[in-house]
């Protein structure tokens, strides 16, 4: 199979904050507001070198969410920063009517979404982020990989008029994908073409998925991998060409199964090519307390868990 | 030229029997704070604001209007059509399947005059001062209002923005609220008391200024003449604005029974009565 390097584990909110310092320079019309998590969300850079464009709006999600809409009549191009949990269920009204429901450029910036944000426990490890903002209509919704893709993002997404939601992790991950790479929003990326089962995941689940798709091979099982970095719009031709090809499928993802990524596939499928299907996601439960590994481990969101998801959906071929 | 005195009060009863027309015509709609604002929209449309010709999103060179509590659409469709952003005719779409003059205003249908969807109340504050934070940025030197009723500042993501504002020298800004004391339960006194609002603004850093004849078209002009000068000192404005729920139909007055009831045809016969046709029906 094909082979993938991590240049060294690298946190996917560092790729944020070097993307927003390379958009601070290139585009003067980006905005950046936080609330209260500069450091968090990796933006001292931009505030160092912008503090004309940078808004500290303080412990006021809300109030953040708002400002970020005004602040595009007249051209802005807002870009929020805070926890996942605090950028989506906390502010969904004001995301829904100010921004989503008026159409407004802005991009909705999220860290430490789902387990991995550790030992904070459930209050702060959102589950159902990818969720909520998928249900709301012109949403895009990203959630990408690696501090590199993540980087690639954070620059298209400025390009692409209308609300974006872009999800990203705290911890120190394997960066495998090109650096300076591009990023196509809503294009699925194939890392490995295989003919026996489909593993598609998102987020800090995509190198899991490399790594269990080595172990399939070892047993004599082509796994084909895709990365979906952008859960809507959904890259559906790509998702039905490969299963019309495996006939089977397993998702990937740090979220509830519950209104994921894997619900979408599932969507798809049943559409226009019902297949058997696995996911590898939280059962519709909080996280809690623990180091990620732990946490990954616990609630099965790592690759031993993909690998034997995938042994177990080919049988139900 | 701005309209003179004449004029402006005519528009003022037209903006009325609009409301009370379009109300009735769909028998739903929110006729008792569209009439109590009626005067305040005709000010600031016709004599206050710094407008352009047509509608542009981005707002730029002119002044900003934000409508946080969305459920008096009624007056604002009238005032908006009536300066010219929309057809008149329009106005009897209102609340209809396929309409662009929603129940609550939204940019969604793309009707022009309107740069946010308002309804759930409590976020026009924030993104009025989103706006004026971009005209800062942009060098452009004219205003933001926006409009806010007295219930809705029950809301606490109002008070993350008025904290925000006097902080940041939100100076660009004047925030008026509509002080009709009344919500759809009944008194603000009886379901949840402001207490002082005044002390409560200027408590949060903001310069305050009371219109205590908020149906009087002169009254209105002057204070916000007023207000408008004490624009860019550093501190946001606010404007508390008395007024009266249902003002010029004496049934509709005094009663918070028309914050959201439409009239029937013998209310609506005697409610148009006190107000005669003036500028031409659509």
């Amino acid at each position: 199979m094909k082979k993938y390097t991590n240049t060294g584990n690298k946190d996917t909110r560092s790729g944020f904050g070097a993307g927003l310092t390379e958009l601070g320079q290139k585009n003067e019309n980006v905005v950046a507001l936080c609330a209260d998590l500069i450091g968090s969300l990796k933006m001292d850079d931009f505030k160092k070198n912008h503090p004309e464009r940078f808004f500290q709006i303080g412990i006021a999600e809300a109030n953040m969410i708002g400002i970020a809409a005004g602040m595009t009549i007249g051209g802005k191009i807002p870009f929020t920063g805070t926890f996942a949990n605090f950028s989506t269920g906390r502010v969904y009204d004001q995301i829904r009517q100010s921004v989503a429901y008026s159409d407004k450029n802005v991009k909705i910036c999220a860290s430490h979404a789902g387990l991995t944000l550790g030992e904070d426990g459930a209050t702060h490890q959102i589950l159902e982020d990818i969720g909520l903002m998928k249900m709301l209509p012109g949403m895009t919704v990203i959630n990408t990989c690696d501090y590199n893709q993540t980087k690639a993002a954070t620059l298209a997404i400025a390009e692409h008029h209308g609300p974006v939601y872009l999800r990203f992790g705290r911890p120190s991950v394997p960066n495998f994908t090109p650096e300076n790479g591009t990023f196509e929003i809503g294009k699925a990326v194939v890392l490995n073409e295989g003919t026996d089962v489909t593993i598609i995941a998102t987020g800090h689940l995509v190198w899991e998925a490399l790594v269990a798709a080595e172990a399939l091979e070892a047993k004599g099982i082509s796994a084909e991998v895709i990365n979906i970095h952008t859960i809507k719009p959904l890259d559906e031709e790509a998702i039905l060409k490969s299963v019309a090809k495996t006939g089977c499928v397993v998702t990937a993802e740090e979220h509830n199964m519950l209104g994921g990524l894997g619900e979408s596939v599932s969507r798809t499928l049943s559409l226009n090519n019902p297949a058997p299907q696995e996911y590898v996601a939280v059962k519709d439960s909080f996280g809690e307390s623990g180091t990620p590994d732990q946490l990954m481990e616990k609630y099965q969101l790592n690759n031993q868990a993909i690998f034997a998801a995938a042994e177990k959906v080919i049988t139900r071929k | 030229m701005k309209p003179n005195t004449q004029q402006l009060n005519d528009l003022t009863i037209q903006v009325r029997r609009d409301i009370l027309r379009m109300v009735h015509a769909v028998n739903s709609g929110h006729p008792g704070g569209s009439l109590g604002c009626t005067e305040f929209l005709v000010a600031l449309y016709q004599h206050l604001m710094d407008r352009k010709e047509g509608f542009d999103m981005n707002g730029s060179g002119e002044d900003l209007f934000f409508l946080s509590n969305g459920h008096i659409s009624p007056v604002f469709y009238s005032v908006l059509a009536r300066s010219g952003y929309f057809p008149v005719a329009e106005l009897a779409t209102f609340r209809l399947i396929n309409s662009r003059l929603q129940g609550h205003p939204t940019t969604h249908e793309g009707l022009p005059g309107i740069r946010v969807a308002s309804g759930s109340l409590g976020q026009g504050m924030s993104v009025a001062i989103g706006a004026a934070l971009t005209k800062k940025l942009n060098g452009d030197n004219h205003i933001v209002y926006s409009l806010h009723g007295d219930g809705e500042l029950q809301e606490g993501q109002i008070w993350e923005a008025a904290m925000y504002a006097s902080a940041k020298k939100v100076d660009n800004y004047i925030a008026t609220v509509d002080l009709n004391g009344k919500q759809i339960d009944g008194t603000t006194e009886e379901v949840l008391s402001l207490g002082d609002l005044r002390a409560k603004f200027e408590a949060f850093g903001w310069d305050v200024l009371e219109i205590k004849e908020g149906n009087n078209l002169e009254a209105i002009i002057n204070g916000m003449t007023d207000a408008k000068s004490r624009t860019g000192k550093g501190k946001p404005v606010c404007v508390l604005l008395y007024t009266e729920m249902g003002n010029g139909v004496d049934f509709m007055m005094h009663t918070h029974a028309w914050h959201g009831k439409a009239p029937n045809d013998a209310q609506l016969e005697s409610a148009l009565a006190q107000n005669p046709e003036t500028l031409g029906d659509y």
